[in-house]
């Protein structure tokens, strides 16, 4: 197959930022063949240039939002970054535990969720400890910019591959069937966990404020200015006293004045009023 | 100190991806080509923990396992099954038997190493 010439880079880059706001790095650009294979395939073509210049025709309904979604990165798995998530099913998720106690609910919300597996790991956190969330309702939302990756989360049907990245032995004893080479979420896991398309930059995908926010790996495609940005919407759809998790590579350092890290919580930032006093207390 | 991991297949090839993933998270690698000789290995010097095919000539996975978790070792290495079976027969059989974790076959590095994060070693 053919190389991808620049004037196809610069074309489908700007798509994806004007879109998305995504950026399409050079670490990305590689994967541009590969991720637009099985749309050159569908249609007997040999090269990228044919497809963008087929999509920059519009001649076919729909063919930018399929390149759109092929370009786009869903590589994700279950409990990604063991250490952070024990982190957050011991102390961080004690701490938001009891500053809720009155109210018994926790909302929850997995923005970039991809294909689900994250939201699905946190929905097995809290229904493995039933003493634990005795009494509580815990609202937990997953939502992706892809269309695609959200209503293969919905499905909550993984290949063996997948199923395994990630996910202890027996929680995928305890939660999945199999059925041929896939597993299947158990009717009691996907009630648990709701998923709809959504874009980190637009306004929170429900009214209200979130206890925990899930924002990994997001955040690193989008410029420096665009990712200022998403964190303002983060930090408008977080309790002033929630947590946010991102991404083991990420930071809010140098980013955002919006949320800080905090000593206790090491990996996990809290919105900054909450974070600066506890510091000072 | 860098952990120890004992390979037990008996393809060579596999022994060898496995090898080169475990190495870049900083495991010390031996290898046994069947569960006599991966018995062998461990009850002269237990690793911390044991990457185990099923299928095996002399014994397999399931009886070197059975071994293992009857000696009197002073230590009790994990065990992480690395195996074509995929069914939750097997599965279920594996851990009954004292298996840690399971992979079934093909797997990449973030699999190992997340199953390897989960029996609390890398």
């Amino acid at each position: 197959m053919s190389e991808v010439n620049s004037a196809a880079i610069r074309t489908l880059a700007a798509m994806l930022e004007a879109r998305t706001g995504q950026q399409l790095v050079t670490s990305r650009v590689w994967r541009i063949e590969t991720s637009l294979k099985p749309l050159l395939r569908e249609r007997g073509m040999t090269s990228t240039d044919q497809l963008v210049a087929a999509m920059l025709k519009g001649s076919e309904h729909g063919l930018a939002d399929r390149v759109i979604e092929a370009l786009l990165n869903n590589e994700t798995f279950f409990f990604r970054d063991h250490g952070v998530f024990q982190l957050l099913n011991g102390e961080a998720l004690e701490v938001l535990r009891a500053a809720r106690a009155a109210r018994r609910r926790l909302r929850i919300w997995c923005a970039g969720c991809s294909t689900g597996q994250e939201a699905y790991s946190i929905a097995m956190m809290i229904a493995d400890a039933p003493e634990r969330w005795q009494g509580w309702t815990i609202d937990i939302l997953g939502t992706d910019i892809s269309s695609g990756a959200v209503e293969r989360a919905q499905t909550g049907i993984f290949s063996q591959f997948e199923i395994q990245r990630g996910l202890p032995i027996m929680m995928m004893m305890r939660w999945f069937d199999q059925e041929g080479e896939n597993w299947y979420a158990s009717a009691e896991l996907k009630r648990r966990v709701q998923f709809r398309r959504h874009n980190v930059l637009e306004q929170p995908p429900m009214p209200g404020r979130f206890d925990l926010i899930l924002c990994r790996n997001v955040l690193l495609y989008f410029p420096s200015a665009v990712r200022t940005a998403a964190f303002d919407r983060l930090a408008s759809a977080i309790e002033p006293d929630g947590v946010l998790m991102l991404g083991a590579g990420e930071t809010v350092l140098g980013q955002t004045a919006k949320f800080v890290s905090e000593r206790e919580l090491r990996g996990l930032y809290r919105p900054a009023v909450l974070g600066e006093a506890s510091k000072a207390a | 100190m860098s952990k120890k991991c004992l390979v037990v297949d008996d393809s060579k090839v596999i022994r060898k991806v496995a090898r080169h993933i475990l190495e870049t998270l900083d495991f010390t690698v031996d290898e046994a080509v069947d569960g006599r000789d991966a018995l062998d290995q461990c009850l002269q010097t237990p690793p911390d923990v044991v990457l185990l095919d099923w299928n095996m000539p002399v014994m397999s996975g399931m009886e070197f396992l059975r071994a293992l978790r009857q000696s009197d070792l002073p230590v009790r290495p994990k065990v992480v099954f690395c195996t074509t079976e995929n069914g939750m027969g097997h599965i279920r059989a594996a851990i009954e038997a004292g298996a840690d974790e399971y992979v079934m076959k093909p797997f990449d590095r973030e699999t190992l190493e997340s199953k390897l994060q989960i029996v609390g070693l890398a």
